[in-house]
């Protein structure tokens, strides 16, 4: 900022202020109103921290939130060594690297809801490729009626849609390594592991911390491709927050539960965020 | 510890090179002599860091044998070879710390962990960073970490040589003296054969016992600083070595004398006799700490003083004779010079070059 | 145009980068800054380019307050460590990009393109994009295009660092010439003393964040105003030792140094008071022989001699961990722990008071300075 000391830049910035206000601030604040008050038809009253407490104690929030921990570690510890594996794996020059970062990057190219129909057709045992080999081969398989099975398909589609960006970021990593460091290691006899361990990985925490968050958000917040390809079934078993959330909404007009629902989780979010980001910048920094 | 030999080596980055420029490192013989502490200097490109990385394994050449003592190498990755290289920036690992960098190489070999603690505190002592043994690499300044960089390849008590690749090009000028002195102190220490690269004509003669000047890929001279100095074999190690260069200038043989732009300036008998059995260009050679400049205008040629520059330390003349510039290094506190003068020629001093190459 | 500084000061998230430095720099003048990394030097060419501002301070061109403007409202040009150059832009359309952004008219950025590229001797490679270029080259190029625009200051960070020695050393005289002839504040930052004697002009000599002393490049290498200037403006650095000046009975003084030297107070240093100083010599005015009958001679024992064609650098170390470096015209060969005699004429020592300051400096010959 201090560059700039010219102030006429800030009206540069006012449009995106004003779009930020509409967009975002002015809705947190309607969010956040609602979740303290109760609408009856037309009237408002004020109840304070009911909602809130309501939503700690109920099970319903505790089942999706359970659920939806366990999908975003599990999302999370596949993607992140998956991407980094894949981006080792890429040529380091010549012309197959854009041949090869097109093929990864594809799957990010696709719309989201187009990502679910891929997979509810995919793995549909009657006419679904996945599915119906599946089935063939003995292997009982239906994510209709199975939640196991319907788990599996979400966590396949999630890690399939969204590892490429974790190889796209892993791979600006490591091209930005100077030769010279591979050249050291290879003189001081350092194995392909220790090369990855003490070289790689720590000039790739970066771009890994950012890996990380995006994804982190992303998939704690998904909410399209499970509705299209299980929508959230069998029974509530792949329901997560964001699709409860609606279906609190939309579904039953419980507004204000599901305003204040709506800033616990914003609040997760962004405390797993900070938590998150502090850890990975500790490491490799620690004490002198 | 090792010889190091370079048979009949020739390096191109080509497939099927076709002429001479094709060729980074034009075929060369050349012996590394164990325990030597060897300079390798040219300017960019002329093919210094192709040779240097043909030694450490980091690239096989094109034709030709490396040889460490009897055995053949030329195939041999670098980790096979047991070379140290400490590079222009500096590698560190930055996660680890002090200690753990220096025992890094000796660990990935399994060597015994008493062992290791012992080297890497020898080590450490050596380079004087016992007190950083415990700091994270990362957070030491570049010169701290270019010792650790050495401190790799000196913790391994097999290492044949210890290559480097202008490693001082980060390290401010005051540093540069201590770590050199360091560098020269551990030679006499340990007997490591070491080979230095580097542009710079000031770390190559201070470090090094012999110099090997490289220009256009192909090595034009070998010898001690004090050779490369008095007697350059070549033109080029005669411009590229000293502050400035050596003056040329275009001459005639006439007897026992050279004329340059009318002026006689004398020879050595034997030189002379050389020169006249030589063809081409001929030109005369000589250093500009060498050439003696007389205020008063009593002895030698008639030249006239076009400028002074006081370097502190001593002062540069800048003189025309005839159409030619000559450059003088004179005492800091030497008289101040007038517009005219006349310069000496020592004869012991005035070579004599052909082409480029030195005649007498 | 003269641009002056006040007071000014720097602090970047608690770090101190420049504190209170104040100079005044005029037209036509190469102004040096001297200094190891992280001095200070291009924190202080930023805040002149108007990158920076200060975080106490003023800054005033020709009286006018400009601490507030930023860098595209100043004419200022600068240039590089690296070699920054549009690469997909030829070196014709790269040294013309300032004219062409401020509007000028064909034919007047054709001249003025071809005469800085004449200027630096590269009329020849006008079509060549960067990338074919060698360093050198490519230095030149982005030289000429900070000269090409006229700018009132023309600031240069280490621009030869990066180039072979050899390389240097011929453009470092090029580019006094050219400066030479020109109008604009000149600002060149180095870090190695010699440079900064070839280039001439004025130096400002900086160590963290501070401007130590500045002024005509000669003087303040002859008379440095404390140890760390004769440490940062000699190289190899000054070398120090403590010692007590002391008198006798009958009014004769001497100093005695550290190692029991005894240094008669010959010209300058006749007028040192007893007490305690720092002596200073510099590596140049030691040496193995006797040179002038008034020499004074110690004993120390070689560490290391280095020898570099015509002068052998001998490190010798004197007790006390005193490691003196002495630098002696022509190759002298040396056991390592050897001890030999060292010689320095009293009349070349500096003494610094136990702050560091200067206190006497050696008087140069009478006729050299009527020369100058």
């Amino acid at each position: 900022m201090d560059r700039w000391p010219d102030h006429k830049a800030w009206f540069l910035v006012l449009p995106v202020a004003v779009l930020v206000a509409f967009s975002a601030i002015i809705p947190l604040m309607t969010v956040v109103n609602y979740s303290l008050q109760d609408v009856l038809g037309g009237t408002y009253f004020f109840v304070g921290a009911e909602w809130f407490e309501q939503l700690l104690h109920s099970d319903a929030l505790h089942g999706a939130l359970q659920r939806q921990f366990i999908f975003s570690f599990t999302v999370l510890a596949i993607e992140m060594p998956l991407g980094v594996a894949i981006a080792l794996a890429l040529p380091r020059r010549g012309w197959q690297v854009s041949l090869c970062l097109v093929l990864v990057a594809l799957p990010l190219l696709i719309p989201w809801n187009v990502v679910g129909t891929i997979w509810q057709i995919f793995g549909r045992s009657d006419i679904g490729l996945g599915g119906w080999t599946l089935n063939e081969l003995g292997i009982a398989y239906n994510y209709t009626s199975n939640s196991v099975d319907a788990w599996l398909t979400i966590v396949v589609m999630e890690v399939w849609h969204w590892t490429p960006l974790v190889v796209l970021l892993a791979y600006a990593g490591l091209q930005a390594i100077p030769d010279a460091y591979y050249q050291a290691a290879k003189i001081d006899g350092a194995s392909a592991w220790a090369v990855f361990r003490y070289i790689q990985l720590p000039k790739m925490r970066g771009v890994l911390t950012i890996a990380l968050l995006l994804r982190f958000m992303d998939s704690f917040m998904i909410y399209t491709e499970p509705f299209v390809v299980t929508g959230g079934g069998p029974g509530n078993s792949t329901t997560f927050l964001s699709q409860y959330l609606t279906r609190l909404a939309v579904g039953q007009f419980d507004l204000g539960p599901a305003a204040a629902f709506s800033i616990i989780y914003f609040l997760i979010i962004l405390v797993f965020c900070y938590v998150f980001y502090r850890a990975l910048e500790g490491i490799g920094k620690g004490a002198p | 510890m090792s010889r190091i030999v370079l048979d009949q080596v020739a390096h191109s980055y080509l497939p099927h090179p076709q002429t001479e420029a094709d060729w980074a490192l034009r075929e060369m013989e050349h012996v590394w002599e164990d325990g030597g502490a060897y300079a390798l200097l040219g300017p960019s490109g002329c093919g210094k860091t192709t040779l240097l990385n043909v030694i450490s394994g980091l690239l096989q050449p094109s034709q030709g044998r490396v040889m460490f003592d009897d055995t053949d190498v030329t195939a041999l990755p670098p980790q096979q070879r047991n070379i140290a290289q400490v590079f222009q920036f500096p590698v560190i690992y930055d996660t680890m710390t002090v200690a753990e960098n220096l025992a890094f190489p000796l660990n990935n070999r399994k060597f015994d962990k008493t062992y290791v603690k012992q080297r890497v505190e020898e080590v450490a002592q050596m380079l004087d960073l016992e007190g950083d043994l415990h700091k994270k690499g990362a957070r030491l300044s570049a010169d701290a970490k270019q010792k650790i960089s050495l401190g790799r390849g000196l913790v391994r008590a097999d290492v044949a040589a210890i290559l480097f690749d202008e490693p001082l090009t980060v390290i401010d000028p005051q540093m540069k003296w201590q770590l050199r002195r360091k560098l020269k102190q551990i030679h006499e220490q340990t007997a490591t054969t070491l080979v230095y690269v580097t542009h710079d004509q000031n770390e190559a003669l201070t470090f090094a016992d012999k110099v090997v000047v490289m220009y256009e890929g192909q090595v034009v001279q070998v010898g001690t600083p004090q050779e490369l100095f008095e007697r350059p074999s070549h033109t080029f190690v005669g411009y590229f070595i000293g502050s400035p260069g050596m003056n040329l200038l275009d001459c005639q043989l006439e007897g026992k004398e050279a004329v340059v732009n009318g002026g006689r300036v004398p020879l050595n008998e034997a030189a002379a006799q050389r020169a006249h059995n030589a063809t081409g260009r001929l030109q005369l050679g000589i250093r500009p700490e060498f050439l003696s400049f007389d205020a008063r205008g009593q002895n030698g040629l008639p030249v006239r003083v076009e400028q002074v520059d006081d370097l502190g330390n001593y002062q540069i003349l800048t003189v025309r004779l005839g159409g030619e510039l000559l450059k003088v290094k004179i005492a800091e506190d030497a008289e101040p010079p007038g517009e005219d003068g006349s310069l000496r020629f020592p004869p012991d001093w005035t070579r004599l070059y052909a082409n480029g190459q030195l005649v007498g | 145009m003269t641009l002056t500084l006040t007071n000014v000061t720097k602090t970047v998230a608690g770090e101190t980068h420049l504190a209170d430095v104040s100079t005044e720099l005029h037209p036509g003048g190469f102004y040096i800054l001297l200094g190891p990394t992280l001095a200070g030097k291009t924190s202080l060419m930023r805040l002149m380019a108007g990158l920076d501002r200060p975080t106490e301070g003023q800054i005033e061109m020709d009286g006018r307050d400009v601490t507030r403007v930023p860098v595209r409202k100043r004419n200022v040009a600068m240039v590089y460590q690296q070699f920054i150059n549009y690469p997909s832009f030829t070196v014709y359309d790269n040294i013309a990009s300032p004219l062409r952004r401020s509007g000028m008219r064909a034919e007047q950025v054709d001249t003025k393109v071809r005469e800085a590229a004449e200027t630096l001797k590269m009329s020849h490679l006008l079509d060549r994009l960067p990338g074919e270029l060698s360093g050198g080259q490519q230095q030149r190029t982005a030289l000429a295009r900070a000269m090409v625009k006229d700018s009132e200051v023309l600031l240069l960070d280490e621009p030869l660092v990066n180039l072979d020695y050899k390389l240097r050393e011929e453009l470092r005289v090029e580019l006094r010439e050219i400066f030479a002839r020109r109008s604009a504040i000149v600002v060149y930052a180095t870090t190695e003393p010699e440079e900064a004697l070839i280039m001439g002009g004025n130096t400002l000599v900086l160590h963290q964040g501070r401007v130590l002393q500045q002024g005509p490049t000669t003087d303040v290498f002859r008379h440095p105003a404390s140890m760390q200037v004769g440490r940062s403006f000699s190289d190899p650095p000054m070398n120090y030792a403590a010692g007590d000046v002391r008198q006798d009975g009958n009014g004769n003084r001497e100093a005695v140094l550290a190692g029991g030297i005894r240094l008669p107070l010959l010209g300058h240093l006749a007028r040192l008071a007893p007490g305690r100083y720092h002596f200073g010599a510099r590596a140049s005015h030691l040496s193995v022989k006797r040179n002038r009958e008034d020499d004074l001679s110690f004993k120390a024992a070689v560490t290391l001699s280095e020898i570099s064609g015509s002068e052998t650098f001998v490190h010798v170390d004197f007790g006390e961990d005193h490691d003196w470096v002495c630098q002696e015209e022509g190759v002298h060969r040396f056991e390592l722990g050897q001890q030999i005699d060292v010689f320095v004429n009293p009349r070349d020592v500096y003494a610094f008071d136990t702050d560091g300051w200067l206190v006497a400096s050696p008087v140069r010959d009478k006729t050299r300075q009527a020369a100058q």
